[in-house]
């Protein structure tokens, strides 16, 4: 595996989970420090610290503490999260770096190391306002909205991964570890793709659509984009240019086969089409018809169908829907760790490498044994 | 491209395709002075450049597009035809220069130009390689082709995104492309690092569709092991309460959550209300969820009359967690992303001043940078094929009066 030489020690709560998550799924051998007695049952630990061995450890005892000293002084990475979590206080990140000056040394926070809001308190919804996600989600005129499953989380520990990555980069080189800084809130900033350049360039403040699309007609009208089908929703839009032409064509060849009534999309010339200049009078009228056969349609069909016929479009998934998708079946992403095939399902590695999806080699909550690891590195190599 | 060491200093990547999924992989490792080459060809150039505001000046043009210069400062950009044998041959020689090609293309394209991993591999045993698509290479979809903004949906986070009795919402562009990226970015350093360590590279082949089920790793683990099917829920937490978006003066909003009965008696008392938590209302986080209406209400009476900085000021000195919603606009003046020069301006030649933004992490001994503003098309023909990549005199007068850079 990519990382199959490199421990990683994870004292980090919530907000660095994903960082260890993600360097395990690379191959790291990933010892997750946690408080005796904490608790390991919740879905979210579960998902999250799969993959990795966990060290029960009270620094305090002294014990515990050479135990921790003995790690890290073989660990390639620390992931630390010093504004909050059992091992806040325990572990300086300066201290770590003056020990192991081989360590790369990664601290994870949610506004920054600096600066006045530095120590501000965050969970994932004030991260999500503070990135600028929020803004962007939810009715224009109604409340900003997160997404109901925590993303800032994912973000800042998909961050954390890159940084500490490209310091351990960068140690194979000069022999030297790094300190890597990482903020939620400015890791959330991706989320938003290109909306920010809208003010900086041109003044314009970009805010959430709701569930269509603005913007795209110079007469004001608005696109559906999601459309209630016979057991959930839909996401579709009529595109213009090359590829809304064969979406389009498509839908109404589909609607033609099924005897739907067509109304006005029955005499649109999808080559003409021109989104930009329809008013909501007409857009509603292409729209009633599309509703009407939507509503006969399910999320699978929807799926499978436009797949067929090429069409941009894709169902509104639910987590059912996931697990059953085909697609993700035949690629094998949802797995049991190796060797327990009728064990607890998690998301497998994220990446295949050389044509082999990277196998889950621990349980959420395996016991990290000293008295297992190999002469010469506390852990040993899995 | 940096005048100071970088960390990634020693990495040449070549990047083929365009949009968001893989040259926001190319940008993050350019931030730490991996030297990026972005190929595009005049007939084709990258869709970013032309199919999405905004453009600088709102003057639409190739090298005025807000949308794509934000994802490709920090590299070099070249014009390669690959219609033609000679580009192909100084594409292959461009890669053999190189320690990474990432590639976003449709499944199979690059195959069909002989640019697969097999066949390059043949000739640079250490090289890593990525693909990123929808689907992933294999798999009865794989040759979906698709946009993120519509990805998102299939994966989940639309459906997870609005209230239990509306219809889901949009997130802002491709959402699910940039958790694919930078996911992607982990994935090609450990491929370097191995590479690197054992002189042999590797294939990695993300599907934007799997890395996005990752984000939704909470939410699928429940359903796993109890068959809950998480719904949107607003707002709502199913720990804190009060947790949500508050109304503030002057059209401005307030994120804050209560994660314990001690915050939220913290709370009653900054928005004058310290009798609250003795309402058996209000008790327990139990009772003032099963109160949240009435709960949300009192809270936003406070909320309406101050401005969102000033709540969220009085609130942290209490010891609860709040933020101003920030838009757009106040991305560039809040002071944690002002602290650490989130935005870092450089002169275009054609847009003139923009702001890039800079990663979410930084290394405190080789700190990132954005090395150089977003390139014009073929800017950098010269300089790679001749500086980078070795060519002679002869042999880029030839490649040009072939057409290969057109």
């Amino acid at each position: 595996m990519l990382l199959s030489d490199v421990l990683i020690v994870d004292a980090t709560d919530r907000f660095g989970w994903m960082a260890g998550r993600v360097l395990a799924d690379l191959g790291g051998d990933v010892v997750r420090l946690e408080a005796p007695g904490s608790d390991r049952s919740r879905p979210q630990w579960r998902a999250f610290n799969v993959n990795k061995r966990v060290l029960d450890l009270d620094p305090e005892k002294p014990a515990d503490g050479a135990r921790l000293e003995a790690l890290l002084g073989k660990a390639d990475i620390c992931l630390l999260t010093p504004r909050s979590g059992y091992f806040a206080e325990r572990l300086d990140p300066d201290a770590l770096r003056a020990r192991y000056p081989r360590l790369v040394v990664v601290v994870i926070t949610p506004f920054g190391r600096s600066g006045p809001r530095s120590d501000w308190k965050a969970s994932d919804i004030e991260v999500m306002a503070a990135g600028g996600a929020m803004s962007m989600a939810g009715e224009p005129d109604g409340v900003p909205l997160r997404v109901s499953e925590p993303q800032s989380y994912s973000w800042v520990g998909s961050h954390a991964a890159a940084g500490a990555l490209t310091a351990l980069f960068k140690r194979d080189t000069t022999g030297q570890g790094d300190l890597v800084e990482v903020s939620a809130q400015a890791s959330v900033v991706i989320a938003l793709s290109h909306a920010p350049a809208f003010y900086d360039l041109n003044g314009v403040v970009p805010s959430r659509a709701g569930a269509f699309m603005t913007g795209r007609s110079i007469k004001g009208a608005r696109y559906r984009v999601f459309w209630p089908c016979k057991d959930g929703w839909l996401n579709f839009i009529f595109y213009g240019g090359v590829a809304g032409r064969r979406t389009n064509e498509q839908l109404i060849a589909w609607m033609r086969e099924k005897g739907a009534e067509l109304g006005p999309l029955a005499d649109i010339d999808w080559a003409r089409f021109d989104p930009t200049k329809a008013d909501q009078a007409a857009v509603d009228a292409m729209e009633a018809p599309a509703m009407k056969f939507f509503a006969t349609v399910t999320k699978r069909e929807y799926l499978m169908e436009a797949h067929k016929r090429e069409m941009l479009g894709y169902p509104v998934s639910t987590v059912a829907d996931l697990v059953t998708d085909p697609q993700i079946e035949a690629r094998g992403f949802f797995q049991a760790v190796e060797g327990e095939p009728g064990g607890e399902r998690h998301c497998g590695s994220f990446a295949v490498i050389d044509g082999v999806r990277p196998p889950l080699r621990h349980a959420a909550g395996t016991p990290f044994e000293d008295a297992k690891a190999k002469p010469g590195r506390a852990g040993g190599q899995s | 491209m940096s005048g100071v060491p970088q960390a990634l200093e020693t990495v040449n990547v070549v990047e083929f395709g365009g949009y968001a999924a893989g040259p926001h992989i190319g940008k993050l490792l350019g931030n730490f002075g991996a030297k990026v080459v972005h190929v595009e060809s005049k007939d084709r150039p990258d869709g970013f450049r032309l199919q999405y505001p905004p453009f600088a000046g709102n003057k639409p043009g190739l090298n005025r597009g807000g949308c794509f210069s934000f994802f490709n400062d920090s590299k070099y950009g070249v014009t390669i035809d690959l219609k033609k044998p000679e580009g192909l041959d100084l594409a292959r020689r461009l890669i053999t220069w190189s320690d990474l090609v990432v590639e976003n293309m449709r499944p199979g394209v690059m195959q069909r130009l002989g640019l697969g991993y097999e066949a390059l591999a043949k000739r640079n045993p250490r090289l890593v390689m990525l693909s990123t698509c929808n689907m992933g290479q294999t798999g009865p979809r794989a040759d979906t082709p698709g946009f993120g903004s519509q990805l998102s949906a299939l994966a989940g986070f639309c459906g997870a995104t609005g209230f239990p009795d509306g219809p889901p919402m949009l997130l802002y562009g491709p959402y699910i492309d940039y958790i694919a990226s930078t996911l992607g970015a982990s994935a090609v350093l450990a491929g370097l690092i191995k590479s690197r360590r054992t002189g042999k590279g590797c294939y990695i082949d993300m599907s934007q569709y799997e890395a996005g089920l990752l984000f939704m790793g909470g939410a699928l683990q429940d359903y796993f092991a109890t068959g809950r099917q998480a719904d949107r829920r607003g707002n709502d937490d199913a720990e804190a309460a009060p947790h949500g978006a508050f109304p503030c003066r002057d059209d401005e909003w307030l994120a804050l959550s209560c994660w314990s009965d001690a915050e939220f008696t913290a709370l009653a008392k900054v928005v004058g209300a310290p009798e609250l938590p003795g309402n058996p209302k209000f008790a327990s986080a139990a009772a003032r969820r099963d109160n949240k209406q009435l709960l949300e209400q009192l809270v936003a009476a406070w909320t309406r009359a101050q401005t969102a900085e000033g709540a969220a000021e009085a609130l942290q000195a209490a010891g609860v967690a709040a933020y101003p919603v920030v838009t757009m606009k106040g991305l560039f003046s809040d002071p944690q992303l002002v602290e650490r020069a989130h935005w870092r301006v450089r002169r275009h030649p054609e847009m003139g001043d923009q702001a890039y933004a800079f990663p979410g992490y930084d290394l405190q001994d080789l700190p990132g940078d954005i090395v150089a503003p977003a390139y014009c098309l073929g800017q950098d023909n010269e300089f790679v094929f001749r500086d980078l990549v070795g060519l002679s005199e002869a042999e880029m007068q030839a490649y040009t009066d072939r057409g290969v850079f057109d």
